[in-house]
């Protein structure tokens, strides 16, 4: 009777022991955390690693761009993460939190483009935006007719923004704070054209900390016309399915894979393709990164394989299995110094994040 | 007295609001049945769009065409197949050609007629779905289909296979694996500490205002949002204790958290519809408060424990959001092997699918909520046997 009451404490006891001594040795699985944009492409580079070689497949949780950095940069322990993907370049504040836990040593790696898709229903009529419009659409603030001060975005159709566009509503599905595909959104197309505004920066010039947002001015309206939508982007396409009105904000990957159902608008003209994408001419595209942390390569082996195989012709170039997959590869020139200097394992300095 | 509402000129007993309360009392009827076929109509819609959707995903193309192995096109496995259906046949397929001539040697040097795996592109048009494939390539997938070369076999992957990047090679078996091992912690913990709770608090705590605390903080407990548990399960097992993320372990432990107020809250249930009898008979002859709970009170409430448990483990298994805070929601395709290694969950796999631009995952999303949903079946169907089986009545 007694052995039968002692036997929980002693069970429960020894699974924290237990788990104890196991975080504290090599590890053969490569952990990989960060964006959502990236983790179909880290995935399968690590399906293919686990496939192909004797290593265990790595694993790629999707925790987000920010969310990644904040884990990678806790320190050195083997528990933290080896790699971190980031569908933005790493933050200067970032790189300082990495160095005062002690994560000097990092690479950095390009893989390659992302376009990021303004879609409607495929069956409405082909909506041609320009940036400045889209602003106009989404900013809580927006200019005067006469230009000298802001209001309260009043635009409820698109013909109330400029009469060449068509009469109708404009409702806005698009991701929600948490996402890199958010923060890409307002820097090309929010905060690229507003901090070249006088309306809004001259706000901020009259009182630099209380008007501090309107430097570069980025928010977002409330008022239930731009719609965050999850980090789900198949939602975002379901509702541009029911509702024609709308137009829905998210990776150029579900645009190619859903076009049955959704069309892309034109922006400043284009629409986003791998040719227009990877040249720049489509306007809103961004670089896709992963960070790895050097001091785990001794004790975690397969860093290497897996940076290797990442960054092989084989899956970023043009032809390479991640292109299959909405990746649009970096020009010849640029994937062949980038792999030059991942494969030295070349220390990313904080020069390298202030200078660009 | 059947007629209430006869003639009120003969009816000395007439009351004028009778016919008001009968239509008040009609209509409070066809209220609650109109709620009932309306909850009953949407878990059909419900039920039939996943069964519509998920079926085809039990079944999987294949093309019969002739494969070489050779040293050279074990290098190069896309060279094993001819050219021509480079385009159509599923690239996973090609990858494991090293692995299937490793395990049967006897293969090398040899041409079969094999069934190859097709792609979930071809795999989704021969289904009726939406597809992308090549005209070229589409006429010769309805060429081979017309000599009878294409055949829909079972869906064996489904079940042997873990994630995958490629479609129509991933499965749900890692998930399973992960949801037995996660819900074998959870049981491990949260029963005997559950049941020991209950025991303490209904047979031998006095009822003061320190034990009615407890039990109104338990009852709060089992109300608290399950993604708190999450963040307790992130601040507690892996900051504090070091446990490894993303693991069953970790999982486990914050699943028992959120499961132990829901057992002990069916334990103290159970045991108090014990009869007071059963105990005072117990201490009349002589036994002890320790032989009176563990030989007579325990067992005679055994089934509904047992029952309230079920439930219990049953929600913790449908659970997802303390789960991604704590890392299992994640790409893990191998299956663990023991608690410490990494693992995702069923509702985790489905969460990841859901998510996927592909369109072959709609199928698997369908099916996979198909085998969850019919382990909760059989699951609370166990429940309701046990209850059935075993209560006593008194």
């Amino acid at each position: 009777m007694i052995t039968h009451k002692s036997i929980l404490p002693f069970m429960v006891g020894s699974l924290f022991a237990i788990s104890a001594a196991t975080t504290a040795q090599a590890r053969e699985q490569i952990k990989i955390v960060g964006s959502s944009t990236v983790y179909p492409f880290s995935s399968s580079v690590a399906e293919e690693l686990g496939a192909t070689t004797n290593n265990p497949t790595p694993i790629v949780e999707s925790t987000g761009s920010g969310g990644g950095m904040k884990l990678f940069c806790k320190g050195n322990g083997l528990n933290t993460p080896d790699i971190t993907n980031a569908s933005r370049r790493m933050k200067v504040k970032e790189f300082e939190m990495c160095a005062k836990n002690g994560v000097t040593d990092i690479t950095e790696a390009v893989i390659g483009f992302d376009g990021i898709a303004i879609a409607q229903n495929k069956n409405s009529a082909p909506l041609l935006l320009t940036k400045k419009q889209l602003l106009l659409a989404v900013a809580e603030e927006v200019p005067t007719a006469d230009g000298k001060s802001l209001i309260r975005n009043p635009y409820k159709k698109w013909n109330e923004i400029d009469a060449s566009l068509p009469d109708r509503e404009i409702i806005i599905y698009g991701p929600p704070t948490s996402s890199g595909t958010r923060d890409a959104f307002e820097d090309m197309i929010m905060k690229a054209q507003t901090k070249k505004m006088d309306v809004y920066t001259s706000l901020y010039q009259t009182d630099k900390v209380k008007n501090k947002g309107y430097k570069k001015y980025h928010k977002i309206r409330q008022d239930g016309v731009y719609v965050p939508s999850g980090e789900n982007d198949n939602l975002i396409v379901q509702k541009l399915d029911k509702n024609p009105a709308a137009i829905g904000i998210f990776g150029y990957s579900f645009l190619m894979e859903n076009d049955d159902k959704v069309s892309a608008a034109r922006i400043e003209g284009m629409v986003p393709t791998p040719t227009t994408i990877s040249t720049g001419t489509y306007p809103i595209s961004r670089s896709l990164f992963f960070y790895v942390k050097n001091s785990h390569r001794a004790s975690v082996p397969a860093i290497d394989q897996y940076v290797k195989l990442f960054m092989g012709e084989n899956m970023i170039g043009n032809d390479g299995l991640l292109a299959e997959l909405g990746l649009i590869s970096l020009p010849d020139a640029q994937r062949t110094a980038i792999r030059a200097s991942v494969m030295q394992h070349k220390k990313l300095t904080l020069d390298d994040l202030t200078n660009k | 007295m059947s007629n209430y509402s006869g003639s009120q000129a003969s009816n000395p007993f007439y009351d004028p609001s009778l016919n008001k309360r009968h239509f008040k009392a009609k209509a409070f009827k066809s209220f609650s049945i109109a709620a009932i076929i309306f909850s009953i109509s949407f878990l059909i819609f419900f039920l039939g769009d996943m069964v519509y959707k998920g079926l085809p995903a039990f079944q999987q193309s294949y093309i019969q065409i002739e494969v070489t192995y050779t040293e050279k096109t074990i290098a190069f496995t896309r060279k094993a197949i001819d050219r021509k259906y480079r385009k159509v046949v599923s690239r996973a397929w090609l990858r494991d050609i090293p692995k299937r001539v490793k395990a049967n040697p006897e293969l090398l040097g040899t041409t079969q007629m094999t069934w190859v795996l097709l792609n979930h592109q071809v795999d989704q048009y021969l289904k009726g779905h939406y597809y992308k494939v090549k005209a070229k390539d589409l006429k010769l997938i309805q060429a081979m289909q017309e000599q009878g070369k294409i055949e829909l076999h079972f869906n064996k992957i489904f079940f042997t296979h873990g994630d995958s990047k490629i479609p129509e090679n991933s499965g749900f078996k890692s998930a399973v694996v992960g949801s037995i091992l996660t819900l074998l912690v959870t049981m491990v913990v949260a029963f005997p500490l559950g049941v020991m709770t209950a025991v303490y608090l209904e047979e031998f705590a006095e009822d003061n205002r320190w034990t009615q605390l407890v039990e109104v903080n338990i009852n709060n407990l089992a109300a608290i949002p399950s993604i708190l548990f999450g963040l307790l399960g992130l601040a507690v097992f892996i900051a504090l204790f070091g446990m490894p993320r993303s693991s069953p372990l970790v999982g486990g432990l914050t699943l028992a958290l959120m499961t132990l107020p829901i057992i002990i809250v069916s334990a103290r249930a159970a045991l108090r519809s014990v009869p007071d009898s059963i105990r005072q008979a117990g201490y009349g002859l002589g036994l002890t408060k320790v032989q009176v709970v563990q030989d007579h009170v325990l067992p005679l409430a055994f089934p509904g424990i047992m029952t309230g448990s079920i439930i219990g483990l049953s929600q913790a298994m449908g659970e997802t959001a303390p789960l991604i805070i704590i890392g299992m929601i994640a790409f893990i395709p191998d299956a663990p092997s023991s608690i410490f290694e990494s693992a995702t969950v069923m509702p985790a796999q489905l969460f990841t699918w859901a998510g996927m631009p592909e369109r072959a995952y709609v199928e698997r999303t369908a099916a996979g909520i198909m085998l969850l949903i019919s382990v909760l079946i059989s699951l609370n169907t166990l429940a309701i046997y046990l209850r059935k089986r075993f209560e006593v009545k008194w």
